[in-house]
């Protein structure tokens, strides 16, 4: 298959492309939810990012929820942005990242004003961008600009037989032509670490990857009270048929083929080593792992399931894709690319490749995704420890 | 005639359904990936779609390859033909 140049996307002021145009409105914190939620039903076409955290984090913890704040209004799938908080200060301050992307933003802080003054003066700033961000138009942009991020969930065997090997062979054939690919999941490489660690396309990102594992799996084996078992694998991956993590792990790995990756990235830390394949130190959480990935950067999810996760993102569309045919039969509404066909050798890797870069193509043009169109916007904060 | 059964790695000493499931006393077909090669194997166990099957007799303490790699270690003697999954093989990790 010729693979196209280019797909329709929203130009952004900071050179970046969007397959999405979304208007957000962002609370710094969980008591700004109901604030941001009452603007985003005021204001038609915004969308509010409800989540729990947001006081008295601090340290590595706090930095990590500033970067995922700040990162996910500076995603290009967005198109202005509200940020609304308690506290003037912890708002300007991710009011003043997102800023530097050109984009508009605007922030407001609830306390002194209570939330239905801030609704009202948030709201018609809402409507102003909404209003603005409507007259944006898509245009050609080099395929290039697709920033990929993968992540699988509710695997089985299946997915290691079919549909990771199928995100596989897409990588092989769009990593040549200059995209952004990004794997997480640190947890879930357990067992194939050392496989993984000889990937790093160089001596530094091996290191940095084994030393980014390491300190994951030491987590683990200080909290774990048992084996893990229905954790990792889950009771879905286990009646599946996945019986360990390392099985668990050689299937997760085989979505990234036979590319190298050129650097390690903390949590929804935006890659700076140009085009290519990273790896980012994630949970292995569905949602988490999602929300990190669109927080730095990425603009379109490729998902392989094998039993049916059905999670979203709400600005980051996620394309599923799954090789068990119960699977599609049984959920089919949450699938967007059906590779079962390898399962009966109907069809091979590289067809569902070619499959896999069309259905991506025409999500990256505008066509909703599954999860899109059944409304799942699940945005998850990763919180590294206890707050004080 | 269809496939039953896909073995990742000539290695490998587990196969993988992949239809509905398997009978007991049933002959899979077995396609292994890595070479596209084929063999057979007569199933112990009804074994359902995803889930693995033993291509060879294996004992308590032996590694269960898949992908040419240890994915763990076998609890539980498994017979040639019979189910393999959490009852006869755990991790050895965590």
């Amino acid at each position: 298959m010729e693979i196209p140049k280019s797909f329709l996307g929203y130009k952004r002021e900071n050179g970046r492309a969007g397959t999405r145009n979304h208007v957000i409105i962002l609370p710094v914190d969980d008591i700004s939810n109901a604030c941001a939620e009452a603007v985003a039903n005021n204001i038609k076409g915004t969308i509010a990012l409800p989540h729990s955290y947001g006081r008295l984090q601090f340290g590595a913890d706090l930095e990590l929820h500033f970067r995922t704040m700040i990162g996910t209004g500076c995603n290009p799938n967005v198109a202005a942005v509200i940020v609304i908080g308690i506290e003037p200060k912890w708002t300007k301050k991710i009011v003043d990242g997102i800023a530097k992307t050109g984009k508009p933003v605007e922030g407001f802080h609830i306390e002194r004003t209570g939330d239905i003054g801030t609704t009202m003066k948030a709201s018609k700033k809402a409507q102003e961008f909404v209003m603005w961000a409507s007259e944006k138009q898509r245009e050609e942009c080099p395929l290039s600009d697709l920033w990929i991020s993968v992540k699988c969930g509710e695997s089985d065997t299946t997915s290691g037989l079919a549909a990771n090997p199928t995100v596989g062979n897409l990588m092989d054939k769009l990593e040549p032509l200059g995209v952004h690919l990004c794997f997480g999941e640190t947890s879930e490489l357990t067992g194939a670490e050392q496989v993984c660690a000889t990937r790093g396309a160089t001596k530094e990102a091996s290191e940095k990857f084994m030393k980014t594992w390491s300190s994951y799996n030491d987590f683990i084996l200080k909290e774990a009270t048992d084996d893990l078992s229905e954790s990792q694998p889950t009771a879905g991956n286990i009646a599946g048929g996945l019986t360990t993590i390392e099985e668990k792990a050689f299937g997760n790995f085989q979505k990234i083929g036979n590319c190298k990756f050129i650097d390690v990235l903390e949590p929804a830390e935006e890659p700076t080593k140009g085009k290519g394949l990273y790896f980012m130190d994630t949970s292995s959480a569905a949602a988490e792992c999602v929300t990190l990935q669109a927080a730095a950067g990425f603009n379109i999810h490729l998902f392989p399931t094998g039993q049916g996760n059905i999670v979203g993102n709400p600005i980051e569309p996620v394309v599923k894709l799954t090789a068990n045919p119960l699977t599609v039969k049984g959920m089919g509404e949450h699938i967007d690319c059906d590779v079962s066909k390898i399962l009966s050798r109907e069809m091979n890797l590289s067809e569902a490749g070619d499959e896999l870069i069309k259905t991506t193509l025409r999500v990256a043009n505008g066509r909703l995704t599954c999860a899109e169109a059944l409304g799942h916007r699940e945005f998850v904060m990763t919180k590294l420890y206890r707050s004080a | 005639m269809a496939t039953d059964i896909i073995i990742h790695d000539k290695k490998d000493n587990v196969g993988v359904v992949v239809v509905e499931k398997i009978t007991p006393k049933q002959d899979c077909a077995c396609w292994i990936m890595e070479d596209d090669s084929s063999t057979n194997i007569q199933s112990v166990d009804e074994i359902p779609l995803g889930h693995k099957i033993a291509m060879v007799e294996l004992k308590e303490g032996d590694t269960i390859l898949k992908y040419g790699h240890d994915i763990g270690k076998v609890v539980k003697s498994i017979k040639k033909g019979e189910h393999v999954h959490v009852h006869n093989v755990k991790t050895k990790k965590w």
